[in-house]
């Protein structure tokens, strides 16, 4: 290596350029190095040339700034995604609809190695944009883009009312371009066309709060009004996979319902027919069964009763009594029929039978003491009685399955609430909404 | 690899090749463009002041790209009505050359390729679409840029320049395909864009401030 020859000179270290705006002589510092392409002084609203050493002035427009302040004051500096960016731009831009002019800002944001970026926001919901480096496809109702669906939500020609600071191209106020947007929550496609170019755009929503941490921002950032059109909204994301977190609780269930059914004994232990006759029941009308065994462990005991009734009651005072012990469980059955015909048509109103299951009861001897009632209009009737052991209950299943589905319906409503404001905001409002405006337009 | 060692002809100083098969070289000191002939380098033109710059990328930038180290040995300078971009000459570890372009810190990187039959400038239109490789390309924007000046090492003659074409395709990847109309020749360089961070770059430039 020679050492005679000195190294040779190397460029100079870029910095922000101050320079003095050649209308009002405000200061103007360049942030964006040799990526400002156009420059506007906030003094007198001219856009300038940044790229000719004497800013020549390329655009004047008449402005209140206090209508458009930007949230983030330009040359703050904020980490977004790990990488330190610093605010050069700021412009806000409208769409008319239907008369209505909707605003919302754009800031352009700078890192010298990662290039631009920019941050939107509309009253309260923000994106994180970036240019797209691969093209999408689309047509009239979405687009794809690195494999995955966006839907057509809106297209509007844009134009920029607004602008302050370095922009890396040729701003000017009154620019019109044809957007459209393409969602896929929490992500947002964008096409604009100006001239003949058309440059896509990625952007991810972000909340506010964010935005004031990345950028340390005093106060509160302001509230999101309504639902925006990529915003994420935790239930919509969850909702398919509920459902099927659902069946598949659900198929568990019936499982579950399967094997306990298999494994119950359901054994038959007393069975027997009684007549019922009003002339021979005088007074205490109560009497007892056989005894019979009761299996196993502690289970379930069915007792069923029937009775032929025809448009009238029977009722059974039950005790199902323990030999040995003397335990003993009281409960009362009706068995009632009653059907007919009206101005509907034919009904008909309870059952010829009845099933009770009575829960935990441990083996031993047992027998039933029956005392039965009968509709007074009832001279006489047979009525059976049976009683079976170790039989599955289901009930709980059921309040399992009741308990669950609540709340997957509940979310799946609220979700379906959230797409519909969502969607009500696009060139594809729900049917109702669009039917509602149609009225409202012919009202006026 | 040899680094063929010469002196430049106009100032003296020592002019020492990166690469090889590298044809032209810009004289650290005094600027002069030099090609080199069969025994010696001859000054064939003069590099104007380029105009301040803001890309991170310089001469000697160190990175990767497939597996494979560069380094940065050479660039051209173009200018069009939103900016200015760089083309990067970067030598590839295996001996081979590639472009690292640089437009707004929109970073790719693409290689010089055949194709039959490249169309005329006059003939491209936006939103045409041609097949290289198996895979289909689309015209996504043309631009009239010139040529803003050249630094460093390049393995063509690229210095009498003035107004140039270059149309981008784009696909529905990250490949991207340049029809550079620079010689009445096209030529086409076929590439992907990359990320900034995938680059691994070191030796990069400093920001005042950042």
């Amino acid at each position: 290596m020679s050492t005679s020859a000195p190294p040779p000179p190397l460029p100079p270290k870029p910095q922000a350029k101050g320079l003095n705006c050649p209308k009002c002589g405000a200061a103007i510092s360049l942030r964006s190095f040799g990526q400002a392409v156009t420059v506007v002084c906030g003094g007198c609203h001219s856009i300038l040339d940044a790229k000719d050493p004497n800013l020549a002035i390329l655009q004047q427009f008449e402005a209140i700034t206090s209508v458009a302040k930007p949230l983030i004051p330009l040359g703050t500096r904020g980490k977004l995604r790990g990488t330190d960016y610093e605010v050069t731009g700021f412009q806000r831009r409208s769409i008319q609809v239907d008369g209505i002019n909707y605003y919302w800002h754009e800031y352009v944001l700078f890192n010298p190695y990662k290039g631009i970026r920019y941050l939107s926001e509309y009253n309260g919901h923000w994106n994180d944009i970036s240019i797209c480096k691969t093209l999408p496809t689309a047509d009239f109702s979405g687009a794809t883009y690195l494999g995955e669906n966006y839907k057509h939500f809106q297209s509007a020609e844009a134009n920029s009312d607004f602008v302050l600071g370095e922009f890396p191209w040729q701003v000017r106020v009154g620019e019109k371009a044809a957007v459209t947007d393409y969602v896929h929550p929490p992500r947002v496609l964008s096409s604009e066309k100006l001239d003949k170019e058309v440059t896509w755009s990625i952007g991810e929503y972000m909340y506010g709060r964010e935005i004031w941490d990345s950028f340390k921002l005093p106060g509160d950032p302001p509230e999101p009004m309504g639902v925006y059109e990529n915003q994420p909204s935790s239930v919509t994301l969850n909702v398919t996979g509920m459902w099927a977190a659902f069946a598949a609780f659900a198929i568990f269930l019936l499982v579950l319902m399967a094997v306990f059914d298999m494994r119950a004994k359901k054994e038959p232990v007393f069975e027997e027919t009684y007549q019922y006759n009003r002339a021979d029941a005088k007074g205490e009308a109560s009497f007892v069964t056989d005894v019979f065994e009761l299996r196993g462990g502690t289970a379930t005991v069915e007792v069923k009763t029937s009775s032929p009734v025809d448009n009238h009651w029977i009722y059974l005072n039950y005790a199902l009594i323990n030999q040995d012990s003397g335990q003993a469980w009281d409960f009362g059955r009706e068995v009632s029929y009653y059907h007919g015909y009206d101005s509907d048509g034919s009904w008909s109103e309870g059952k010829r039978t009845d099933s009770v299951v009575i829960p935990s009861v441990s083996a031993g001897h047992y027998y039933l003491r029956i005392e039965p009632e009968v509709d007074p209009a009832l001279p006489t009737t047979p009525y059976s009685v049976s009683v079976i052991r170790d039989v599955p209950v289901f009930g709980i299943y059921g309040i399992a399955f009741v308990a669950l589905l609540v709340p997957v319906v509940i979310i799946s409503f609220r979700a379906y609430t959230f797409e519909r404001s969502r969607w009500s905001e696009s060139d594809h409002p729900p049917m109702e909404l669009s039917s509602m405006s149609t009225n409202s337009g012919d009202d006026e | 690899m040899s680094q063929p060692v010469a002196n430049c002809p106009n100032c003296g100083a020592k002019i020492v090749f990166r690469w090889s098969s590298s044809v032209q070289t810009v004289c650290d000191y005094c600027k002069s463009i030099l090609v080199r002939t069969d025994v010696d380098l001859k000054k064939v033109g003069q590099v104007a002041d380029l105009p301040p710059d803001s890309s991170p990328i310089q001469i000697n930038t160190e990175g990767k790209y497939a597996n494979k180290a560069f380094v940065v040995v050479g660039r051209i300078l173009y200018e069009y009505d939103q900016g200015g971009w760089n083309e990067w000459h970067v030598m590839m570890n295996d001996g081979t050359s590639a472009w690292l372009s640089d437009a707004q810190s929109e970073y790719a990187l693409s290689l010089s390729s055949k194709a039959p039959n490249l169309p005329a400038a006059t003939q491209v239109q936006v939103d045409q679409q041609f097949i290289w490789n198996n895979q289909r390309y689309t015209v996504s924007v043309i631009t009239p840029a010139h040529y803003r000046g050249v630094e460093g090492e390049l393995p063509f003659q690229y210095w009498d320049k003035t107004n140039v074409t270059f149309v981008d395709l784009r696909t529905e990847s990250r490949k991207f395909a340049t029809l550079d109309y620079s010689d009445p020749e096209p030529a086409l360089y076929l590439g992907e864009f990359v990320e900034f961070d995938d680059l691994k770059l070191k030796n990069l430039r400093s920001f005042e401030g950042w």
